[in-house]
């Protein structure tokens, strides 16, 4: 018996000491040889050759350009999955980058999760694809995003978010506001609001790493700086302080409303005016028109308000690239596909559908501008964008890690919306755990 | 029974040949084979694998390095997780002792044969354990919303101004009340079961002593499930201490309040999927693991102590 059982307990043994074996021999095999060059030609050879493409988006106006390309090119099958939004959608890329599994040739990664990817080598660079000389055509901040911080090009930028006020027109006028042109004026314009009925906020934020980068980086603070694994983490500057000085007097004196973003509570808000404003990027309109069909005709865009009256500092918030995994396959085809819908006829297709484009052909063309948005009661809001898209300051860059820090935000920042937490300090924790993640992941993180 | 083999002669034994005594071992092996391979790869491997895992470390820059033990040494000082950790005994200590109340009061209530539409009260118990987590998560969540929710037009339609569910100070609270909602008819279930097999003569010979219905829960009832009251208890520890689906769920609606750290499922969930820290994140669910075992082990001990 005493036997058996040890011969039992070799065998379990041997078993596991197999399974670790399996796992171990997954280790990494990294080429690491520098940049791919994939020529013209070699791309038209696999058009011509055909066969299927795997993208992983969640950008609504894909679909049309995807069939259109199709159309194009015969042989080519473009399949298209929506992988989730954003978060999700790392998640699981992450997942199948870690198991070398089923990545997708192109997938869609936003501006400020790119660094991540690139510095891990996890994006193919495409400089070698001829990517470099296509810097022209889109205007520097998405240019700027999708450099990362380096020398490469890790993806094409597809769409950018220039800031600007979206305001619901009706509230404002029923209580007689004047659209504020200051964040001063914009917090007068929320008590005014909020005296007038005790009901309506002037916005909502309930903690939303995205829109504090994005009003960081307007108010001129650069909290990020990296020079490849060296890395500053610094939320003590001028810019920091005028927008924790603005916005903690919002949030002291809840003057908006603790509703997370794109929750329902948040789409009634917008629909029944208790949410007068949003401070949002240029991909706004389209949602808000099948998100918020009651309002259509009631709001209007105007120019983000501003840190200094008279200045004219913009933004971006969100925004993403086109981008071809290292581990995905058919880069010819994959590339080709990229600049159709990036640089190509597929950006008029977008345009069309509502999505607001990065190149600057398409935001400075008189026809983009001159478009009238019913639902913005004919306003020519275009025009708007791309005034803030050419005022957007390009030297902002992010973390190499900011999908984690974006992720413990709400842990760390957070606690200024619902404990006697200052924004500042709020801040500061964040800035805190940030670097102790860096250091941990093996940057060198200073504060 | 015959036997073909003459009697063995005394004298040394003659050493089998060793192919015999091969095929024996390998025809055992056959036997146990298929339990074994099932055993190891579903039990033993994950946790072998964890383990495995929680010696390394993968790091953005550097890759994986063997780090020994450190991942155990830094989930020992780890703020997070033993604020997770003790967030998740408040909830024990609170949330379970009120459900398993709750599930012996039904359980009495049902068993006391005085009821009327028994069994409607039963299934009408029992039905939240039938809705998933997630969805009864959701549900409650919408009734939490003091601006459109339940809470919201309660306070609108009585002029009441009810506390928000969702706050920071009361979204343990609120996701205690969703558990034990959705766990009050599982355990009365079990109590019930245990109840029902309790021997009739029993009652008869209280009735003939003169026992009430209380000395008869208190000296026959009681005693008479302790075994099923001690199971449900470890279950509910272990329940307690893998909280992950409400806190996930809610989390989108009260981001401020449910951190990312907030049970240590929620913190190991979030440590692999946000930051990519899939080591110290075996090594965090380790720990766990050993702490839960640990509890239940001594509440089984304690519970099981003077026999049933």
């Amino acid at each position: 018996m005493h036997k058996h059982s040890r011969r039992l307990l070799r065998g379990i043994g041997l078993v596991c000491a197999l399974a670790l074996g399996a796992t171990a021999c997954g280790g990494s095999d990294d080429g690491g040889s520098g940049p791919k060059n994939v020529s013209e030609s070699d791309v038209r050879a696999a058009l011509e050759k055909g066969g299927t493409l795997t993208v992983w988006a969640w950008e609504p106006t894909l679909k049309e350009v995807a069939a259109d390309f199709e159309k194009e090119h015969p042989g080519v099958e473009v399949n298209l999955v929506n992988a989730g939004t954003g978060n999700d959608q790392y998640k699981a890329l992450q997942n199948a980058m870690s198991a070398k599994k089923g990545v997708p040739d192109v997938a869609q990664v936003e501006y400020y999760a790119m660094g991540q990817y690139a510095l891990t080598k996890q994006l193919t660079d495409l400089t070698g694809f001829g990517a470099g000389k296509l810097a022209d055509q889109y205007s520097p901040g998405p240019w700027n995003g999708v450099k990362a911080g380096g020398e490469g090009v890790y993806g094409l930028p597809m769409d950018s978010g220039p800031m600007a006020l979206f305001y619901n027109k009706k509230v404002f006028d029923r209580h007689g506001i004047e659209v504020p042109t200051t964040w001063d004026e914009y917090v007068d314009a929320a008590r005014a609001l909020r005296k007038a009925d005790p009901k309506a906020y002037i916005t909502n934020d309930a903690g939303d790493a995205g829109f504090a980068t994005s009003l960081l980086w307007q108010a001129g603070s650069r909290p990020y700086t990296v020079d490849g694994t060296e890395v500053r983490i610094d939320f003590s500057d001028e810019g920091a302080k005028k927008y924790t000085g603005t916005w903690q007097k919002l949030l002291d004196e809840k003057l908006v409303a603790p509703v997370t973003s794109w929750s329902d509570e948040w789409y009634k808000g917008l629909g029944d005016g208790t949410i007068a404003t949003l401070a949002i990027g240029a991909w706004m309109p389209a949602n808000l028109a099948s998100g918020v069909k009651d309002t259509a005709g009631d709001w209007r865009v105007a120019p983000l308000p501003q840190w200094e009256a008279g200045a004219e500092a913009s933004a971006e918030n969100g925004g993403s690239a086109l981008t071809l995994p290292e581990l995905g396959g058919n880069e010819a085809l994959a590339y080709a596909f990229v600049e159709y819908a990036t640089a190509g006829k597929g950006v008029d297709t977008r345009v069309e559908g509502g999505a607001f484009p990065a190149t600057t052909a398409q935001l400075n063309s008189r026809e983009f501008q001159d478009t009238k948005f019913p639902y913005f009661g004919g306003q020519q809001v275009n025009k708007i964008f791309a005034e803030s898209a050419a005022n957007v300051a390009d030297d902002w860059s992010y973390l190499p890690y900011q999908v984690y820090a974006n992720s413990i935000f709400n842990d760390t920042v957070g606690k200024a919306y619902i404990s006697d937490t200052t924004l500042a300090e709020g801040l500061k924790a964040w800035q805190d755990a940030s670097v102790e993640y860096g250091n941990e992941q093996g940057f060198t993180v200073e504060k | 029974m015959t036997t073909l083999q003459p009697p063995v002669a005394a004298g040394p034994r003659p050493a089998p040949p060793p192919a015999r005594r091969d095929r024996r071992s390998w025809t055992g092996w056959g036997f146990l084979g298929p339990f074994v391979a099932v055993f190891a790869l579903v039990f033993l491997a994950p946790i072998v694998y964890s383990l495995y895992l929680s010696l390394f470390r993968d790091q953005l820059i550097g890759g994986t390095t063997f780090v020994g033990l450190d991942n155990y040494q830094q989930a020992l000082r780890d703020e997070r997780f033993w604020a997770a950790l003790g967030r998740v005994s408040l909830f024990l200590c609170v949330q379970v002792p009120v459900m398993l109340g709750i599930a012996l009061l039904v359980a009495l209530a049902l068993d006391s044969g005085r009821l009327y539409g028994r069994n409607f009260f039963r299934v009408s118990v029992f039905l939240p354990y039938a809705v998933p987590a997630v969805v009864a998560t959701l549900m409650w969540s919408y009734m939490y919303g003091t601006r459109f929710g339940l809470v919201g037009d309660l306070n609108d339609a009585l002029g009441l101004s009810l506390p928000d569910p969702l706050s920071p100070g009361l979204v343990l609270a609120s996701i205690g009340n969703i558990v034990t909602w959705e766990f009050v008819g599982y355990n009365m279930l079990i109590f019930y079961s245990a109840l029902r097999v309790v021997p009739h003569s029993l009652y008869e010979a209280a009735e003939i002593d003169g026992a009430g219905q209380i000395r008869v829960i208190t000296a026959i009832k009681l005693p008479a499930i302790r075994g099923a009251l001690v199971i449900a208890t470890i279950f509910s520890i272990i329940g307690s201490f893998q909280l992950f689906n409400e806190p996930s769920v809610m989390q989108k609606l009260a981001p401020n309040a449910i951190t990312t750290d907030y049970t240590p499922n929620f913190y190991t969930y979030s440590l692999s999927f946000s930051g990519q820290q899939h080591n110290y994140s075996a090594t965090v669910a380790i720990v766990m693991g050993l702490i839960t075992m640990v509890i239940a082990y001594v509440v089984q001990l304690r519970g099981m102590r003077k026999g049933v």
